[in-house]
Parts: structure tokens; sequence; C-alpha cells
């Protein structure tokens, strides 16, 4: 049973006591009153009758003396009935509306509701920890692409958000404290569908806590944490945290590739974006020199990376002491004067890159009206004012939540991608423009899909099959259309990773093995065409031979035959 | 001394005394069988109910269950006394009255599996 169903059993105790004991002195009384009957002889009413009429009057119903008009002793009764009864029904429904609306029992009925959802859902599902920023963004890109969430944060106000949004699929959301392994349990953490578990909360410590419980209590889930300090990811790498994930370096990193390598980051861009939204065009960040306003943890590892990258700095910092910058200039940023300070008339570039969206945008605004040629980047703190930077017309805007659910996503749709990510960094400017190229010719300027194959038993069973019977099937064949074998399906393998080795686009006669992983990234519809070439032992014989695969004894006795005949030619 | 478990056994007690009370008697006969008796073994049946609800172990699952069917038992009896009587107009035949204590005969015997729980539960506690 319940706990809520409990919760109701044990409050309407005693108004249901009451109504069985009204019910009992009314209907007693009303028997032993005396009351004539046709004739007139003094008679007590019966149980059946006096139960009947007690039944009417208590609900206020009325139909009267029956069987016989009553006695003035039985309407005295009756009277006193009336009051006893009519309270009595009070009493308990009055009971029943205050416990529907008392906060504990609502409290206990959604936690209930809540564990029931989760339970009942039959996919995979990732549960994420903290519904912030970060967190209702990544339960946005997980159900944008067709995954299912269960989302726990502490503030009750962000999980009423959660309600509201309009998500491809039901996203079960708990109000509680994501430390409490209760609370994590509810969530489906110990459930076999749960894929991975995301702590994304802004306390190092409850991301501790989840990632501590996520490998207790589901030693195979993947768990992917956040974590500010060095100190908290070098305790949570301590039990083998599967990922952590630093904002402010992520950031940094981020902003450090847009600025070297301008392709490889709009490469990035794509194979991690929503599928199916229009590509980003590429821009070329300037050399010279750049004005970092905001010189606090974000600003620190921008300005470390630029210099890397040998570009001169000047740094604008409202509290030089606070942050420990010894040479900048002294101002926020918004004002002509700071800024005319710091050389803006000469510099390359700006990044506003305070923890304040309306000064970062204010910084920006006046920046471009002294400075037209002025190339602009932008750190965007809340996903809630994404309208006002699109608005904003900048070059490049670096959204923090956004870029960690990016990585977030690669992590866990396809683990090959983060790997391949890792590479093309490696990769030559030639490479990677001639990539990008390709992938905007096969998508159509869309954001591909990016998908992995596992040459296994479940997802590719055709493969396997064909494997063991000593034919050799080749990346090519998974890429035609299984309609028409001329024709190639809209998508390129990015890598084929076998064990430790991993191949960056393969070719279209590299061999595949029993094992192998392979990373595709194309169009939605490429997706279901290949799962049915790896699936379908006929499709796969078409492919790999271009003629239908004979049904029957007869023609497969035939095609025999025909082959024989053919190699004897 | 705990007051309820005082008020407890009291009831389910009374509530199969009353039973029993009212099954005693000749099985024809209508005068040894009197309504009276009937209506208080119903309430305090469904006194000792609600007290039973919420109580979450798994002997009081099973006491409240034992105490369901008796109720169900006692409401039967009480309906084919009021369909015998009332309801076809025949009066108190030994149709009737059989068929009244046959419902009210099974009740007891529920009455008297809560009673054997109830002692079953006391010789646990051991205090």
């Amino acid at each position: 049973m319940s706990p809520a169903a409990f919760l109701i059993l044990r409050r309407m105790r005693a108004p249901l006591l009451f109504l069985i004991c009204a019910y009992a002195v009314a209907v007693g009384g009303l028997v032993l009153m005396p009351g004539p009957d046709v004739e007139g002889i003094p008679k007590h009413m019966s149980f059946f009758h006096a139960f009947y009429v007690i039944s009417y009057t208590a609900t206020t119903i009325g139909f009267g003396e029956v069987p016989y008009p009553f006695s003035d002793a039985q309407r005295m009764w009756t009277t006193l009935s009336i009051y006893l009864t009519v309270v009595a029904w009070l009493y308990g429904i009055g009971t029943i509306i205050a416990l529907l609306q008392d906060p504990a029992y609502r409290q206990v009925r959604t936690s209930h509701r809540f564990a029931r959802d989760v339970r009942r859902l039959r996919d995979r599902f990732y549960l994420v920890c903290g519904f912030g920023d970060t967190g209702s963004l990544l339960v946005r890109a997980l159900t944008d692409r067709g995954k299912r969430a269960v989302a726990i944060d502490v503030d009750p106000q962000r999980i009423n958000v959660l309600a509201v949004q309009d998500y491809d699929s039901y996203v079960p959301g708990l109000c509680g404290d994501a430390a409490v392994p209760e609370n994590l349990i509810a969530g489906g953490l110990r459930s076999p569908r749960c894929t991975a578990v995301v702590a994304l909360t802004n306390d190092d410590q409850v991301n501790l806590t989840i990632a501590i419980a996520g490998k207790l209590l589901h030693p195979q889930m993947q768990v992917i944490s956040r974590a500010s300090t060095l100190d908290a990811a070098i305790n949570m790498a301590s039990f083998d945290t599967d990922y952590i994930i630093n904002p402010f370096q992520s950031f940094a990193d981020h902003l450090a590739l847009a600025l070297r390598s301008p392709s490889t980051w709009l490469l990035h861009e794509w194979l991690t974006g929503v599928p199916n939204a229009t590509l980003t065009e590429p821009r070329y960040p300037p050399h010279g020199t750049w004005i970092v306003c905001g010189y606090g943890r974000f600003g620190k590892a921008i300005v470390r990376q630029l210099r890397r990258e040998g570009m001169s700095v000047v740094i604008v910092e409202a509290d030089p002491a606070r942050t420990g910058c010894d040479a900048c200039v002294h101002g926020r940023g918004t004002e002509e004067e700071t800024l005319a300070e710091a050389g803006v008339f000469g510099a390359a570039g700006i990044v506003a890159g305070t923890d304040n969206d309306a000064n970062n945008l204010s910084i920006v605004m006046t920046a471009r009206a002294m400075n037209p040629e002025l190339f602009v980047v932008i750190r965007q703190n809340r996903h809630a004012n994404d309208a006002l930077f699109q608005a904003a017309g900048v070059d490049l805007v670096m959204h923090v939540s956004e870029i960690l659910v990016h990585e977030i996503i690669a992590l866990i749709t396809a683990p090959s991608l983060s790997r391949f990510l890792t590479r093309i960094r490696k990769q030559g400017k030639a490479w990677t423009n001639e990539l990008l190229a390709r992938i905007s010719a096969v998508t159509e300027e869309l954001v591909p899909e990016i998908w992995e194959i596992r040459i296994g038993d479940r997802q590719a069973r055709a493969v396997m099959r064909a494997l063991a019977a000593g034919k050799p099937v080749a990346v090519g064949n998974l890429l035609n259309d299984p309609h028409d074998r001329a024709q190639m399906l809209p998508c390129i393998p990015l890598m084929l990773s076998r064990g430790d080795h991993a191949q960056l686009l393969p070719s279209d006669v590299a061999r595949v093995e029993i094992g192998d992983h392979l990373l595709f990234c194309g169009k939605t519809a490429a997706v279901s065409a290949m799962e049915w070439t790896l699936q379908n032992d006929k499709v796969l014989h078409y492919l790999l031979t271009g003629r239908e695969m004979p049904e029957t004894w007869v023609w497969q006795w035939i095609d025999r035959r025909l082959a024989r005949h053919g190699r004897g030619n | 001394m705990n007051p309820e478990k005082v008020v407890f056994g009291f009831f389910i007690l009374l509530a199969a005394t009353l039973n029993f009370g009212f099954c005693l008697g000749d099985f024809d006969n209508p005068a040894h069988h009197q309504p009276f008796e009937l209506f208080a073994a119903i309430v305090v049946n469904l006194i000792a109910t609600v007290l039973k609800l919420g109580d979450r172990t798994q002997l009081g699952a099973v006491m409240l269950s034992t105490s369901l069917v008796a109720d169900v038992g006692l409401i039967a009896a009480a309906i084919a006394w009021a369909v015998g009587v009332w309801g076809t107009g025949e009066g108190m035949t030994p149709a009737v009255l059989g068929s009244v204590l046959s419902w009210a005969s099974g009740a007891l015997f529920a009455n008297i599996v809560s009673v054997i729980l109830l002692i079953v539960e006391t010789v646990l506690m051991r205090r």
C-alpha cells in the first residue's frame, strides 16, 4: 500500500469512529423511541426502518416520516440525530479536505508518484541531479535526441519549472536533496535501465556524494560529475568517477580552441549540436591585442590561454586587489573611459567575461560603438538571457552551461565521440576544413545526427553472421543504400576503433571485425537504413553481392549452380 | 500498561462476544436472536475495524483483513434480515433466520481468528 494511503487511514481514524458512533446512537435511539403503527398500537420501529430514516436524515436528503407518521418521542430523537450525524459527516469530510491540502501529505504523494513514474520508465534513462541552468539545458538536449531523463533538484521552484516544460517525453522530477541516497534510489539509481547519473549541482560536496552513491549502488553505470575545484576533482577521480567536468577549465579550453583553430572548434560545435538545427557559420578571430574584462576564475583561464596563443592581453578588472591582478586597467569595462584606457581603438578583439550578463552586454555595446571593427567574444551566464545575446549580434557567444552540456552529451550519447573530438585537435587545418565541407554537403547544411555501432550480437546480427561465415564486410558495404546498392547513404564514417587503436575517417575498403566500434555522422534517415543493413541477412547479402538472397531451397540450389557455372566461365 | 492495547483488545473481544451472543440459541427460534444484538455486533465490529487501520505490520494487516471479513458477514446478515422481513414481506420465516444465522456464524469464525491473532500478538510481545 502506498504511504499516502496509510497517512489517510491514520488521520481518518477519529472521524470514522465518530461517524460510526453517531450512527449507532441515532439508529439505536430511534428504535427505542415508542411510536404508533397504522392501528395506533404503540410499537417500536425496526432497525431496517431506523437505519433508512437516519441515512437520509444524516445526508440531509430528508424523505419524511416512514413507515408511519412519527410519534413526538420519535421526532425529538430525530431532531437530536440530525445535529449529531450531520456534524459527524462534516467532521469526516472536513478532515479529508484538510488532509488533501496538507503540505506533508502532498510531499508524500508527490515523492511516491515520482518513484512510481521512474519505475514505470521502460526505456534507458539518465538521472540528472541539479536542474539549474546546466541541468535544464541537458534535459532539453537529451529529450531532443529522443532519450529519457529523470531530474532531481533541491529547489521546489525549479521542479515547478520542470513540470511546465514541453519536452518530447515526460521527465519525472523530484524536489529533494540529491545528497540523500534515498532520493537517488527513488530516482532510479539502482534501476538496470539507468544508464548514467550526472551530478550538476552547484555544491561540490553534493556532487561528490552523488558520485560515490552512483559508484557504490550501481557500479556498471556511468558517473559524470561537475567539480569546480581541483581538490574535489582529485577526490572524485580517486574512486573512478567516469568523467569529471570543470566548468571553468572547459570554458577556457573551448575559448582557446575557438581562437587557435576556428575550424576545429566549429567541427566540435557541429558534432555536439542538436541534430537537424541549422549549421553555424565559421568565424575567424584576428590576432593582435585582446582586451579581457573580468579577471575571476574564468578570466584567469582565458588570459592564460590567450597568452599561450601568443596574443598580448590587456586586463580590465573592477577589483584588482581581490582578484590578484597586478598590471590591469581599473574599472568594470562598461564605461567609455576605461575601455579607451585599455586601448580599445587599437585592439583586435575583446572578451566580455564577467559573471554578470547585463555588464557583459553593456561592455560589448560600448566597445562596438567605439570600435566597430572589434572581434567580440561574450560570456553568457544565464540561459534565460538567450534572446538578448542573440540580438546583440556578437561574433562569438560563449555560454558556459551550453559548453558543459555539449561535453556531457558527447560523453553519454556516443562514447567514441569524445575520443574522436580529442583526436581531431591534432589534425591540420586542411583536413578539418575538408571534413567540414563533407559534413555540410551530406546533411544539406543541417547539424548531423551522431551514432555509434558496435559489431556485436545485439546491434549487428547480420554482420556477425556474415563474418562468422567467412564473408568479408567492409565499411563501404554498410554505407550503401539498402534500396539501391549504387546509392550511398547520406552519412560519413568518422572513426573505426578496434581496442586501443582508432582510425579516423576509415576508407570504404577498410574491413570490419567483430568487436569494432564505428562512429558515424549524417542525416537522421541514414540511421534506420543502416540498422536494416546491420540486422537483416537478406539486405546485407544484397549489399555484399548485388543479388537478392534466394529464399527457398530450390532457388538456393539454382543460385549455387549458377554461381558455380559463372565461375566456370 | 498501554492504553491503546487496552482499547484495542476490548473492542476485538467485545466484537467476538457480541457476535457469539447473537448466534447463540436455537437455529429456528426467532425469539433467541434479537435484532438489538446484531445491531450492537455490527457497530462494535466496525469500530474494531477502524481501530486497526493504518497498522503497517504484517500481523496488523492480517487482523484488518479478518475484521473486514467479519464486517462483511455481519452486514450481509443484516441485509438478509431486512430483505427477508421487509423486502419480500414474508416476515421472519425459518428460511430467513437460517440465512441470517449462517452469515453471522461465518462472521463469528472470522472474529475468533481475530481473537487468536490478538493472543498471538500478546504472547509475542512479552512485555
